[in-house]
Order: C-alpha cells, then sequence, then structure tokens
C-alpha cells in the first residue's frame, strides 16, 4: 500500500500502534470530569418531568435553604443572561420555523428532560439534593410523540410558529422535465417502499461534562468541555453570551466517544459559562446517565417512503423519495441539515439516469431534540435504497446481488456525475462486492440455504447484502454554502519544525477516539523523514489550535489529515531554499527523501533536515529575505466530498419458534481509499459495523404516548455487549481518491452505514419462504415472531 | 446519581441484625450485597433512613453438605454457588442458574439470600430455587422457622419474611442425578430473563419454575402434573403458563411471554429428559 | 463514617458520608479518576475496580462497604513503570478508542483471567458481558484478552 502508486512508503500504510494507549489504559488519561478545579461550584439541573407543559412558576427558594447551595435559577432569572437563544446553524431553507430555543425555558417545557431551573452549589451533591427542592408549578399539556399527528397541527408545541411543521427541502433532478413520472410509468418493474428509522441514542461511554473557568480580573474564560467540536463552540459561546470571541478559549480534554452527539452546542455548556462569569467562581457539570438520555441529542428517527423503476433487466429508471423527520422539540445545531445529508445518497452505488425526485419535510415533537448521529442522513437513506433494492430483487424473482452487480456504477465510470450533481471521485463496486462474497461464500451460503430452509424448519438461514457508497469529508465550502449551512468546510494544520528536529502538529481536528495523534504522526513522519514518535500533535484547545472546524463528517484525515501533508509540503519547500543556500547548489537540484537534502548526482553534498532546523532557529545563515524558523501553515477547503464504499454481507439464523435472531457472520468489505494506519481503519470499521447493527437488532429510544422515555437508563435502551454481537470478518480494497494528494477518503462512519441494510436484509431473506417481506427495526425477538405471526395469518387469509 | 442520606450500621451477628432492624423500624433494610438495593437508592426509588449492613456476616456464607439437602448460607454469593463443587455434584442445576446471574462483576457481590430476600420474579435463583423444592430459614427476634419455597414468595417484591426476619440459609434438596436444564431467554446476557425457565426431571418426578411470567416466580405445577399423568413433553409444555399471569413490557407482551414459556419449557424437558 | 481502605498497596483512613458510593470515594477522595462512571444503573462496568482482588462495580458498592478490604483501581494494575500484560495487549491489539471504558473493561478482563486462565473465545464474550464499549465492537477487546491468556 502506499501513499501515492510511484513513491514507497516507509509509514504510511503500515500497521502502528496507538500513541494514545498509554495514558488511556493506565488511567492517566484526564477526561473533562476528571479535571481537578479548585473551589469549582456544581451545576444540577431540574428537568421537565412533563413532555409538554407551560411553566406557571417557579420557586426555588427550598432549594437556597440546603446545605452547601450558593444559588438557584429559574429559566426567566437567567434570561438577561443570554445575548441570543441557542443556535442553529442550518436554516435548510428561507422559511424554516426555527422555535426560539434557551438553555433553561422559560414558559414551557417541550420535551421531558428540558431544563427548567437549575442550582449551584459547593458541592455535586448539595446540588443534586437541591433540586428536590425546587417547587415548579405546570400545566401538562398533550404530549405530541407521532409524526404524522405532529403534522396535522392538532397541537401546536411552539405557539409563536403556529405550526409543527419545520420545513419541507425538495430535489428534483431531471434530465427532460417530467422525466421521473414517465419512468414510473413506463417501468417494466417498480416497488414501493415505506421504512422506519427509529430514534437512537448515540450514547457516547463518557457522559457529557463541563468546566467553566473564569478569570475575572483578567476577563478571559476558559470553557472545558467534553465536545467534538471546541472551534464551533467557542464561536457560539460568544456569540450566545455576547463574550469577546477573543476572550473565550474552548478546550476538550480527552473524550469519550462522540457520534455526532458532541457536535453540538448544549445548555449546560452556556449555563456552566453564564454562571462562572456571573459568581466569579469556575463552574462545573457532569451529566448524569439518565440526563444523557433525555438532554443529549438523538439520532435518526425519520420515516421514509421510496419507489424505484426499473427496466426489463432491473436497470434502474428513477427514484422517488418522499421523507418525514422528526426534530424532536427544538432545533439544535445542525438538526435540520441531517436529512439533506442523505437526500444525495438515494441512488446508493448505481448508475441512474438523472431522474430523482425527493423532498423531505421535518416536523417537531414533544421529544429529545434530534441531530447528528454516526452516519447522519446516510444511514439512512443508504437502508432506503439497500432495502428497495432486494424488495425489487424479490419482485423479479433474481438475486439481490445480481441485481446490484447489473446496477453498478462501473469503475471506468469515475469520476462519476450522478443524478444530483454531485461527481464521485472514485469506485470499484464489483470489487467490493467479489470480495465480499467470496469471504462470506456467498454461493456456498446460498446452496446451504436451499437445503436448511425446508417448510417446517424453525432454524432458518438468511443472507443479507448491502454495497453502500458514502458522501463524507465535509465538506468543500461552496457546496455547504449551496445547502445553506452556517459554515465552511476547510480545515487547518501548521507543521513546524523545532530546533532540535522534533516536530510539532497543529490540528484543528478533534479527537475523541480516533487516534488522530498516531494517524497525524505517520502522515508528517512519511513527509518528513522522522520517526512518528518525534512528532507531537497538538490539538482541542483553541488557545493552542486557534483554526479549525472540528471532528465530524468522516472529515478530520480526507480535510484535516490532507492539510497537515499540505503544510509538510510547504515546510520542505523552505527547507529547501535554505538547504540550498547552504550546500551552495540550486534549489531544483536538491532532492529530498528521508530527511535528507542531497544534491542530484553529488550524493556526499548533503545536509539533513535536523541541520536545516537549527539553521531556520538560529538564522545566522540564512538566504537574503527567507524569515528565520520552519513552519508553515495550510488553510485546506476540499475540492469534493470523498466518497468510500463497500459491501457488506451479513449471515443470520433466525429461531422461528422464538424470533431470536443468531448472526453467524458478518463480512465487511470497505474501500476507504488509500489507509494511513490500517489499524484504525479497521478499529472504525469494527465499532461501525456494531453500531449499525445494534440499530437493527437492538435499540429504540422509546416514548409511552404521554411523551414519558421508556429507555433512560442503559439497563433499558439495549446497547449490546461483547456477549451478544459476533465477531467480524474484515477485508478491504483500495481505490485512491483522485481529489486530495493523500488519495485518502474517511472511514468514521461506514460502517455503520453498511451494517442496518445488510442485517435487516439477512433477517428477511431468512424469512422470506415464511411470507414475509420486511422487518421493522429494531429487529428483536418479539417483533420478528409477531412479524412472522401475521405474515403466516396474512397467507392464511389469502389462501382461504 | 448519589442516594439519599442515610444512616449505616454495621451488624455483627444475625442477632444484632435482627435487633437493629427491631430497633429502626420500618425505614430501615438490610443491605447485603447491595445488589438489588442500590440501584434503587441510586435512581431515589427506594430511601431508607438506615441500612443494617449483613454483608460482613461470615458465618452465614457457607454451602454444605446436610444428607438430604445442601444447606447454602444466606450471605453466600452468586460466584460461590456458580464455582461450588458441592452444587456442581448435587445440584448442579442452581449452580448453573447462578453463573447466569447479571454478570460476574454482580455476581462477585450479589448474594442469593438478598436475591430471595428482594423476591424480583425476574430473578434467576428464586424461582430456581422454588422449582427444586427449597427450603427456606428465616431467624427472627423469637428464633427460626422454615418457610417452604412455594410459600413465600407472596406477591411483587413481597414475601412471607416478617419486617423483623431475616433469611439466613436456603435448603436445597439434592437432585440425585436427575436431569435439568435452565433456559434464559433474553436480548442481552446481563439482562434479567424475558422468560426464564429452571427445570428438573427425575422418572416420574419433575419440577419447573418460571423467570418473569408474573408478579412472583412462578412454580408450573400443570407441567408436572401432565408428565406424571404421562403427558408428552410437548403436550406438557402447553401448560406452560397455566400458573403464569405475565405482565407487558418493553421486551415482550403477554402474549408473547406465554409463547416463549411454552417453547423454552419444551426445550428445557428435552434438555432434562436426555 | 470512618473507614481504613487499602488503595493499590496504600492505607486510606477516611471520614465519609454512608452514601459516598466507592466509585466517588476514589475519584474525589482518592483523586483517583482512572476508574470512570458512565451509567447509574451497574449496566456499563466503566466503573469495575478490585475488591479483595475480585472485579465489582464500584457505583453499586458504598465506600462504608469497603472498609477494611483491598481495593486496586486502574492506577495500580502497572507495577516498576511496566503496564500489566493485559493493558499491553489491549495497546498491542487496538483494543481502545476513546479510551473511557477501557479502565474498567481492563480490571474485568483482569479479573476474568483470574477465574479463568484459558478461556475460550466464547467464554471471554460471556465474561465481559458486563462491561459496555461503544467504540470497539468488541472484537479487538476479545482478541486483546485471548491473547493476553495465552501470553500467560
Amino acid at each position: 500500500m502506499t501513499i501515492t502508486e510511484s513513491a514507497a512508503s516507509t509509514v504510511l500504510g503500515k500497521r502502528r500502534l496507538r500513541k494514545e494507549d498509554p495514558a488511556l489504559l493506565t488511567g492517566e488519561a484526564k477526561f473533562t470530569s476528571d479535571l481537578n478545579i479548585p473551589g469549582a461550584l456544581h451545576l444540577a439541573v431540574l428537568r421537565s418531568p412533563y413532555a409538554h407543559a407551560r411553566i406557571l412558576s417557579v420557586d426555588v427558594s427550598a432549594a437556597l435553604a440546603v446545605p452547601g447551595v450558593v444559588a438557584a435559577y429559574s429559566g426567566a432569572d437567567l434570561a438577561p443572561l443570554w445575548a441570543g437563544p441557542m443556535p442553529c446553524a442550518w436554516p435548510v431553507t428561507d422559511d424554516m420555523k426555527n422555535p426560539t430555543h434557551y438553555p433553561l425555558a422559560v414558559s414551557k417545557a417541550a420535551y421531558v428532560g428540558d431544563g427548567v431551573a437549575c442550582v449551584v452549589a459547593t458541592s455535586d451533591t448539595a446540588a443534586h439534593d437541591a433540586l428536590d427542592a425546587i417547587d415548579v408549578e405546570y400545566e401538562p399539556l398533550p404530549a405530541v410523540i407521532d409524526l404524522e399527528d405532529a403534522l396535522s397541527d392538532r397541537v401546536v408545541i411552539h405557539d409563536e410558529l403556529g405550526t409543527n411543521r419545520s420545513y419541507t427541502w425538495d430535489l428534483k433532478c431531471e434530465g427532460e422535465d417530467g422525466q421521473v413520472d414517465r419512468a414510473f410509468a413506463d417501468a417494466a418493474y417498480t416497488v414501493s417502499e415505506h421504512y422506519v428509522h427509529q430514534r437512537l441514542i448515540p450514547m457516547a461511554m463518557e457522559p457529557r461534562a463541563v468546566a467553566a473557568v473564569p478569570q475575572p480580573f483578567g476577563g478571559d474564560i476558559t470553557l472545558y468541555s467534553s465536545t467534538q467540536v471546541p472551534h464551533i463552540l467557542k464561536v457560539m459561546t460568544a456569540l450566545t453570551l455576547g463574550i469577546p470571541e477573543h476572550q473565550m478559549r474552548v478546550v476538550a480534554p480527552a473524550v469519550g466517544g462522540g457520534f455526532g452527539a458532541k457536535l453540538n452546542v448544549y445548555a449546560e455548556e452556556l449555563l456552566c459559562t453564564a454562571l462562572a462569569r456571573k459568581h466569579k467562581l469556575p463552574v462545573r457539570w457532569t451529566e448524569e446517565r439518565t440526563e444523557n438520555t433525555q438532554a443529549t441529542i438523538h439520532g435518526r428517527a425519520q420515516r421514509q417512503h421510496i419507489e424505484l423503476a426499473a427496466d426489463a433487466d432491473g436497470k434502474l429508471t428513477a427514484v422517488r423519495v418522499r421523507l418525514l423527520a422528526d426534530m424532536g422539540a427544538y432545533l439544535q445545531l445542525v438538526t435540520p441539515g441531517i436529512p439533506l445529508l442523505g437526500a444525495f445518497l438515494y441512488g446508493g452505488v448505481y448508475d441512474l439516469p438523472v431522474a430523482y425526485d425527493f423532498s423531505c419535510t421535518s416536523v417537531f415533537t414533544t421529544m429529545t431534540p434530534t441531530d447528528a448521529y454516526r452516519g447522519a442522513g446516510r444511514p439512512e437513506a443508504t437502508y432506503a435504497i439497500e432495502r428497495a433494492m432486494d424488495a425489487l430483487a424479490d419482485t423479479m424473482g433474481i438475486d439481490p446481488l445480481e441485481l446490484r452487480r447489473r446496477n453498478f456504477i462501473r469503475k471506468d465510470q469515475f469520476p462519476y456525475t450522478a443524478m444530483t450533481g454531485l461527481v464521485y471521485d472514485s469506485g470499484d463496486h464489483d470489487a467490493a462486492a467479489t470480495k465480499a462474497a467470496e469471504l462470506a461464500d456467498y454461493d456456498g451460503l446460498r446452496a446451504r440455504q436451499a437445503t436448511q430452509n425446508v417448510d417446517g424448519a424453525t432454524k432458518r438461514l438468511g443472507v443479507g447484502v448491502c454495497s453502500y457508497f458514502e458522501m463524507c469529508g465535509l465538506a468543500p465550502s461552496r457546496v455547504l454554502a449551496s445547502l445553506n449551512y452556517s459554515a465552511g468546510g476547510w480545515e487547518a494544520a501548521t507543521v513546524r519544525v523545532l530546533p532540535t528536529n522534533k516536530i510539532q502538529v497543529v490540528t484543528g481536528t478533534a479527537p475523541h477516539g480516533q487516534g488522530h495523534e498516531t494517524a497525524w504522526s505517520m502522515i508528517v513522519a512519511e513527509k518528513m523523514g522522522v520517526d512518528p514518535d518525534d512528532v507531537d500533535v497538538l490539538h482541542s484547545d483553541t488557545a493552542i489550535a486557534p483554526l479549525g472546524l472540528d471532528t465530524y463528517g468522516s472529515r478530520s484525515l480526507p480535510v484535516g489529515g490532507v492539510a497537515i501533508a499540505m503544510a509538510c509540503d510547504k515546510v520542505i519547500d523552505k527547507a529547501k531554499k535554505i538547504a540550498a543556500h547552504q550546500l551552495e547548489a540550486n534549489e531544483d537540484d536538491l532532492e529530498f527523501a528521508g530527511g535528507n537534502f542531497t544534491v542530484k548526482g553529488t550524493p556526499d553534498k548533503a545536509m539533513p533536515l535536523a541541520a536545516i532546523a537549527f539553521e531556520a532557529f538560529t538564522a545566522h545563515n540564512l538566504p537574503d529575505g527567507l524569515e528565520p524558523n520552519l513552519e508553515a501553515q495550510v488553510t485546506y477547503d476540499p475540492p469534493n466530498f470523498s466518497w468510500p464504499f463497500g459491501t457488506h454481507i451479513c449471515v443470520v439464523e433466525v429461531d422461528t419458534e422464538t424470533g431470536e435472531v443468531d448472526v453467524l457472520k458478518y463480512v465487511a468489505v470497505d474501500d476507504c481509499g488509500n489507509q494511513v494506519n490500517p489499524l484504525i481503519v479497521e478499529g472504525q470499521v469494527h465499532g461501525g459495523v456494531i453500531q449499525g447493527l445494534a440499530q437493527a437488532l437492538f435499540e429504540e429510544a422509546v416514548f409511552d404516548e404521554d411523551g414519558n422515555p421508556k429507555t433512560s437508563t442503559l439497563a433499558e435502551y439495549l446497547v449490546p455487549a461483547a456477549s451478544d454481537v459476533p465477531p467480524i470478518t474484515l477485508g478491504h480494497t483500495i481505490t485512491p481518491s483522485p481529489t486530495n494528494p493523500l488519495g485518502v477518503k474517511g472511514i468514521g462512519e461506514a460502517g455503520t452505514i453498511g451494517a442496518a441494510p445488510a442485517v435487516i436484509n439477512a433477517i428477511v431473506d431468512a424469512l422470506s419462504g415464511l411470507g414475509v417481506t420486511d422487518m421493522p427495526m429494531p429487529a428483536s425477538p418479539q417483533t420478528v415472531w409477531t412479524t412472522i405471526q401475521s405474515a403466516s395469518t396474512a397467507a392464511q387469509g389469502a389462501s382461504k | 446519581m448519589i442516594p439519599a442520606a442515610f444512616d449505616y450500621v454495621r451488624a455483627g451477628s444475625a442477632e444484632e441484625a435482627i435487633s437493629l432492624i427491631g430497633e429502626h423500624g420500618e425505614d430501615a433494610k438490610f443491605i447485603a450485597g447491595g445488589h438489588s438495593l442500590l440501584p434503587l437508592m441510586k435512581l431515589r426509588l427506594a430511601q431508607p433512613s438506615v441500612l443494617v449492613d449483613i454483608g460482613r456476616l461470615s458465618d452465614l456464607s457457607y454451602i454444605r453438605d446436610a444428607g438430604d439437602h445442601i444447606a447454602i448460607g444466606a450471605m453466600t454469593r452468586h460466584m460461590d454457588i456458580e464455582k461450588s463443587p458441592v452444587l456442581a455434584e448435587h445440584v448442579p442445576l442452581l449452580a448453573h442458574a447462578a453463573g447466569h446471574v447479571g454478570d460476574p462483576q454482580v455476581r462477585h457481590r450479589g448474594t442469593i439470600g438478598g436475591s430471595i430476600a428482594h423476591s424480583d420474579a425476574a430473578s434467576d435463583l428464586p424461582a430456581t430455587t422454588l422449582a427444586l423444592g427449597a427450603t427456606y430459614v428465616a431467624q427472627g427476634p423469637n428464633g427460626t422457622r422454615e418457610i417452604a419455597a412455594a410459600d413465600f414468595f407472596q406477591g411483587f417484591l413481597t414475601t412471607a419474611l416478617a419486617a423483623d426476619e431475616m433469611l439466613t440459609e436456603i435448603r436445597v434438596p439434592k437432585m440425585n442425578g436427575a436431569g435439568w436444564s435452565f433456559q434464559k431467554f433474553n436480548r442481552r446476557a446481563q439482562d434479567w430473563a424475558i422468560v426464564g425457565v429452571a427445570a428438573w426431571r427425575r422418572n416420574g418426578e419433575s419440577g419447573v419454575g418460571l423467570v418473569n411470567m408474573g408478579s412472583v416466580p412462578i412454580l408450573a405445577t400443570s407441567v408436572s402434573s401432565a408428565l406424571a399423568s404421562g403427558a408428552s413433553i410437548a403436550d406438557a409444555a402447553e401448560q406452560a403458563a397455566a400458573e403464569a399471569d405475565p405482565q407487558n413490557d418493553l421486551n415482550a407482551s403477554p402474549e408473547y411471554r406465554v409463547h416463549l414459556a411454552k417453547v423454552l419449557v419444551r426445550r428445557a424437558l428435552e434438555e432434562a429428559s436426555k | 463514617m470512618q473507614i481504613r481502605v487499602t488503595v493499590n498497596g496504600t492505607v486510606h483512613e477516611s471520614d465519609v458520608e454512608p452514601r459516598t458510593l466507592l466509585v466517588h470515594y476514589v475519584r474525589e477522595v482518592l483523586g483517583l479518576t482512572g476508574t470512570n462512571i458512565g451509567c447509574d444503573t451497574s449496566s456499563c462496568g466503566a466503573c469495575s475496580l478490585h475488591l479483595d482482588g475480585e472485579a465489582v462495580k464500584s457505583c453499586t458498592v458504598l465506600a462504608v462497604q469497603a472498609d477494611g478490604c483491598e481495593v486496586t483501581t486502574i492506577e495500580g494494575l502497572a507495577t516498576d513503570g511496566e503496564m500489566h500484560p493485559m493493558q499491553q495487549a489491549f495497546m498491542q491489539n487496538h483494543a481502545l478508542q476513546c479510551g473511557y471504558c477501557t479502565p474498567g473493561m481492563v480490571m474485568a478482563a483482569t479479573s476474568l483471567l483470574k477465574e479463568n486462565p484459558n478461556p475460550t473465545e466464547a467464554e471471554v464474550r460471556i465474561g465481559l458481558e458486563g462491561n459496555l464499549c461503544r467504540c470497539t465492537g468488541y472484537h479487538n477487546i476479545v482478541q486483546a484478552v485471548l491473547s493476553a491468556a495465552g501470553g500467560q
């Protein structure tokens, strides 16, 4: 594996253990709640027990009497502290409805968990004890938990909006007017499928934690937060609280996972910061898991209607999609944009004419706000097209893998302009599918299935395929502008060679488990000819790394990593000027390899980077006009998204007596272009696959009809353990991206995108002989059993 | 998550524990391993004013061969039951079932006495000891008494124990070579059973206990009667839910639970008959 | 209430409220923040440490219940500046990503091998049933424990 096809890599593409690990393995790493902050006050938030209620009065006086309590506030008490409401950075349409949302609700609570009052005390215990003493008088109002019900405006949640509809966003792409309708009219085959993406709770193992440390006289304030987005958080906190941005510093210490849920600006971050300024003391807050399941964003929560049109050979001719998306009670940072991230992927990996009709309507409900969760829109899209492809294969009576092969965009069609106008950078779907089929023994499984799934068999074998394309590496800033996103998609990097030839990298990415310190060191080591251990990666502190747009959307490597590689090139260019000067050679005659500049044809005339670094530092003998020191900064705006792809195959055995699904084998073949560290790539895929499998089989945020969450703890919300999931068989293909100099693509979300459709396709496949054509998620034993029962009842009814 | 404040006293003997509970009245609770009580206290669903710690009563941690039965001290931990050679030989069903309680960390702390006294119908050991025809020994201010497992579980989290009584010993008849099976059906290994079945069979006799099929652990006597009168396993298993009154929750409706009980009882009896 | 607990070989005498959980005691009183808190319901295992040599969930043990006991936390696992073989196996097998579940996972895994020195893959998976990880999908954690067992 090589960074480019020509140059042999010494570091990139090779498995390398992570430099992050020793601190994390020994308890040395400090997460936000581990920070020792003398004199800090503790914040606790009183949360609405009602999904929808008018707040008639809030009496905090009894809380003030609890020993250790410093202050207690209602939402109205704190209103003067806010310079603006909680931010939503993605107004997807000009007429999008966005309810005013403050860190504490003032007149109305709109979901169970909505903050209505808070306490600051000298200990966490005192703060929590005092919550019980706050008296809030509510007028309960009807809950809205069903999306159709929300759309009906039977109960309007936000009075000032007059409707529960936030927006409708359309994307119609036609080569000729009316092409979609004509394609459906002329189709040999059509399918029309309805799918539901249940609400999920991202459930990073580290709950959120915040500590705001003010300098009352200096005027600066430091916000420590378990966040994926320290840079975005800095800007937003400054704006929301009216703090001059240069006095605001945000630090993300060790962060225990995010999965999109920490890509946000949360009430507690603003409360701690505002109250630290008000009380002139540090204020900290650590989320309890029960709060995390209610007051940290949820994901997915979409209803889909997808229709495919195909010709007699099964070649797709048009796709029509209607979405109804659940925003939850308010719009958080990028809530409205999540369905749009999927809008470009409903054509999957298939060669389609320009005949696409997409529309998404989004509504408010009285449940926890939704927002980005691993994959964010793209797992939903992939699920719909990949389930619908199986439905089409079933309608046609052909093998689902064969149908996919007939429709794949061929390798020679790349770069491929898709029906949406976006350009897919590179791909080889047939190769990935072929490899996955080999690893799974696809033909052998089909043969085994024919003998196993006989009439009356209670252990039925199923095979599910999912081929996916992911749009990641967010993102070209101009494309984001066309989607009304309020920020750009660039990333910044600084590479600095220290006088002793150790290298500092400053990155705007904000890792929380992805191993950026290791991976970025490898990129620099490869470029600069040093050992990765001689590279230090600085990140996640806006005072140290002031420029950046953080980590989400599988963007860190294809945007941030590429920026680092480009900064290395700039440093090398400058070093070359010094080397040429010192070696009295022409710059064009110098070659740089292995950390050494040599003069072509005169190998004994050489100068190592170490010597140049020291020369640059002393500045005793530099070329005229050249600035001292060896340092370069790059801000890189990618020309395109990156488009990783792959094929996953899941093999299940379903016990039709109990409804239990046993995953016998899971094969994932992913292609993320050139790999920097295969060890990390594999880890990302493993974790992503199990999160997708967990959506398919285990997880759902359940609310009762009154809007009460029924899965508020990890005892009820079923994140699976090692005992509950299979090992994973991995394979990969490598199709470098032509759009960036490293040839890389993102890999953080791919596993999650591929897994849920592969698992559900396998279950439906296992039960197809029993008349089952779809399976809701999560496919719990009870759901599988009842689906089999209703299919068999329907079959009996039909035969009568 | 922090429990509400309480006072804590550690008992040095069973007698002292009983007298402390008597002294502090209704708001006092025994704590052994704490794995039933502390989770409720952290969520502030239980707010006892006094905890009487009986976890240090090491003289109540034992597994003894007592002739026709095995005597197990109430403070014996799940892990000790799971790994006991005595139980492996004489009551393998109980040893096996103990290995399915919670997870290893829970089994390192939780005790059989705590589990039975808490009497959660979803717990594995109440139904298992019920199936095995166990007798529980309770000690109170006026001495000890024996309570048959079949008479012990009286309602949701309610037992025959008086407020000032403490469970001290569990007496489990030896299985004498009976075939057995433990079927725990759940979505995650660490969770409570959605439905569980503990069954044994020897000649014409059998015992079938059901986990999470009602407000109390259930003894499926109709299954045993059917078997005794010569019914096939499949026919007997159809009676699985005759004594049950299963509830609805996130994982299962009553109808699904009844169906599962029949399937799992059939499978358990088939395994126990091998 | 006065308690005396030996933590990572050092005797600590402390006055604690009875409602203090063992995890809060080691984190807040002793400053040993390697033990993490991940849930409210004894479900996730992030707070696992060793109490008298066995893994327990320290969010479900009162500090007063640990009076007179020996506690080992993740900080006490390395000896003479060398990581414990289980810690090394986790690193070698890329068995951690964000690292938040890791201390509890390592403590559960070492306890598991003490009780079952040569587990099968299935036994490792079931032996770790009480510990949740959101990053790794467990694949490499299982490999790490198997390799640590093989190396012992």
